[in-house]
């Protein structure tokens, strides 16, 4: 499971990264979701967004997911990349595989990567 | 049919395992009086009796092989259905399949669906079709219901010409309840005077989708392709409500542009009928594939390197994506995609153009004679396919029922719908109807007033 450091994570399986403001699925998430053929960006460049609520919707071959904000701020940026490949969600989920980018948000409620480990972990059993 | 054979040793097992002493007992929360409500109902007859009293009343049915000459359509049309299409949906292979819980394990019934599905893009110009709809009037709905989510609820106004189908229209509204939509367009008092710029002139920034019918309810032909890109222009989606056998003689609302062409299929190979069974066929663009209610049959190959059919993308449907899917429609109209199909497969491709061509030519010759007899006359100058408005000198529901009179069911009465058209009737023609049953309506007709 890769989980890392710098990142802060959410219960429902985001992450957020708060030097740049991207956030995304977790690795975890992206495992349990198996092949993911399909990513809708419900929020667009200039949105302000609440932690908690949609962001994108994501489609795999055997369920259908919607992934929330894990922080509060505006949208600067959505990456469009996800609609045509989609499947770099499972093999990039941190980096080419992020969902939107937001300023001013904060971390404050989410987990620490050793927080995460230990939260998915206890799913495990 | 599953014969569950029981006796009364077993019976008793199953009522001792969940711990009652009898079926009366089992049933005792149900309060008595209702237990046994006492039916108002004649007495029984014997097998012999009841078969004879069906038969009566299924005597005083007019049907049209043979009781009547019908000009009547409205959206649902008198073609000739080749005897091969009954015979094949007969077989028990697929009479009783439902689309199937384990769909992979009923290849056949997938073909099926997947070349109906091929047929129907073919047909429309679109490239994506699902596996069908209940009829044409909740294909339209569909329709709404795929652009209301592809805005993700953001626009609300959806365009709808007056010259859609009555029925679609109030389907739609029935569908658009509870959704906030403001639907807008199609007021039946302005069906005089609307044409294609004042339904342009309704098109805006908050427009989802733009609706139309082709040919229209009043059997007129136009382009749609300056009013689709005006839509598009706005980033509305257009939805075209077309019937299927005018497409194999006309321009395609593919070639038009249109993002979404739906319609009744029961031109291709299903019988008139009271209540349906019907089917609503679905076509779009493969960008919205996401945002299609329904089923998709899709053709891959299986670990043997064998052509195989799957249902495809079913995580945007609802029973796993629940209330966030575009729609609460998982099933599709499985037998009557199979009647369209087969009757597609055997007509083909110059057998579909013979049967327009023959309603068009037959409709032509019709709207000629009729336009010449003194009082009546022609309502619309547009281009029309195999149905055309004819104004006549009295009320239509009279005129009907002197047609009635000499076996011929006359056309529908647009004062119905539309109280500007009070003695106007829709007449259908295709290619069932002969040249002597167009000359017997033009007699009957000529005689009206003399009467």
């Amino acid at each position: 499971m890769n989980i890392p450091t710098n990142l802060k994570y959410t219960k429902t399986d985001e992450w957020f990264d708060p030097l740049s403001g991207k956030m995304g699925l977790s690795d975890y998430a992206q495992s349990q979701l198996s092949d993911i053929v399909f990513v809708e960006i419900l929020v667009e460049v200039g949105d302000a967004i609440e932690a908690g609520k949609a962001i994108a919707s994501v489609e795999s071959v055997k369920a259908a997911a919607e992934a929330y904000a894990s922080a509060s701020g505006k949208v600067t940026a959505v990456n469009e990349g996800l609609a045509n490949t989609p499947e770099i969600l499972n093999k990039d989920p941190y980096g080419k595989g992020w969902m939107v980018q937001i300023e001013g948000g904060d971390a404050f409620d989410l987990m620490d990567a050793a927080a995460y480990q230990k939260y998915c972990e206890e799913r495990a059993h | 049919m599953n014969y569950i054979p029981i006796s009364p040793k077993e019976r008793e097992a199953m009522l001792a395992a969940i711990g009652v002493k009898s079926t009366e007992e089992l049933f005792r929360d149900v309060p008595k009086k209702h237990r046994f409500p006492k039916l108002d109902l004649p007495p029984a007859l014997t097998e012999m009796e009841a078969a004879a009293e069906l038969e009566e009343l299924a005597a005083s049915n007019e049907n049209l092989r043979g009781d009547l000459v019908s000009f009547l359509g409205a959206g649902a049309y008198n073609h000739y259905i080749p005897s091969v299409v009954d015979h094949i949906l007969r077989r028990g292979e697929f009479y009783t399949a439902y689309t199937p819980y384990q769909p992979e394990i009923s290849q056949g019934t997938l073909q099926a669906i997947f070349e109906y599905q091929s047929l129907m893009c073919a047909l429309t110009g679109m490239e994506v079709s699902n596996a069908s709809h209940y009829d044409g009037a909740t294909a339209v709905a569909e329709a709404v219901s795929m652009a209301y989510a592809q805005f993700r609820g953001k626009r609300t106004k959806v365009v709808i010409s007056p010259a859609v189908h009555p029925q679609y229209r109030e389907t739609l509204r029935t569908y658009a309840q509870g959704m906030g939509l403001q639907l807008t367009g199609d007021d039946p008092s302005d069906v005089l005077i609307s044409n294609l710029d004042s339904l342009i002139s309704l098109i805006d920034a908050n427009t989802a989708l733009v609706i139309v019918q082709y040919p229209d309810f009043f059997g007129r032909i136009y382009d749609y392709t300056s009013l689709i890109e005006a839509a598009h222009a706005q980033g509305t989606l257009v939805c075209v409500a077309a019937n299927p056998t005018a497409l194999a003689l006309l321009k395609t609302p593919g070639e038009m542009g249109a993002d979404i062409v739906v319609g009744e299929g029961q031109p291709l190979g299903i019988p008139l009928a009271y209540g349906g069974p019907y089917l609503g066929f679905f076509t779009t663009r493969k960008q919205y594939i996401h945002k299609m209610a329904g089923r998709l049959v899709g053709e891959t190959i299986d670990n043997r390197g064998q052509r195989a059919y799957v249902l495809t993308l079913t995580a945007r449907e609802q029973h796993i994506k629940r209330e966030r899917a575009t729609s609460n429609i998982c099933s599709n109209q499985g037998l009557m995609a199979l009647a369209a199909a087969v009757y597609l497969s055997l007509v083909g491709k110059r057998g579909l153009r013979q049967v327009a061509e023959l309603c068009y030519q037959r409709a032509h010759y019709a709207a000629d004679q009729l336009g010449k007899i003194k009082g009546y006359g022609l309502q619309f100058p547009a281009p029309f396919f195999h149905e055309f408005v004819l104004r006549c000198p009295q009320p239509a529901a009279e005129i009907n029922e002197h047609l009635l009179e000499h076996g011929i069911l006359g056309g529908y009465d647009l004062g119905q719908d539309y109280p500007a058209l009070n003695n106007h009737l829709l007449i259908a023609v295709t290619e069932m109807n002969s040249k002597e049953e167009i000359d017997a309506l033009v007699e009957v007709l000529s005689e009206v007033e003399h009467d």
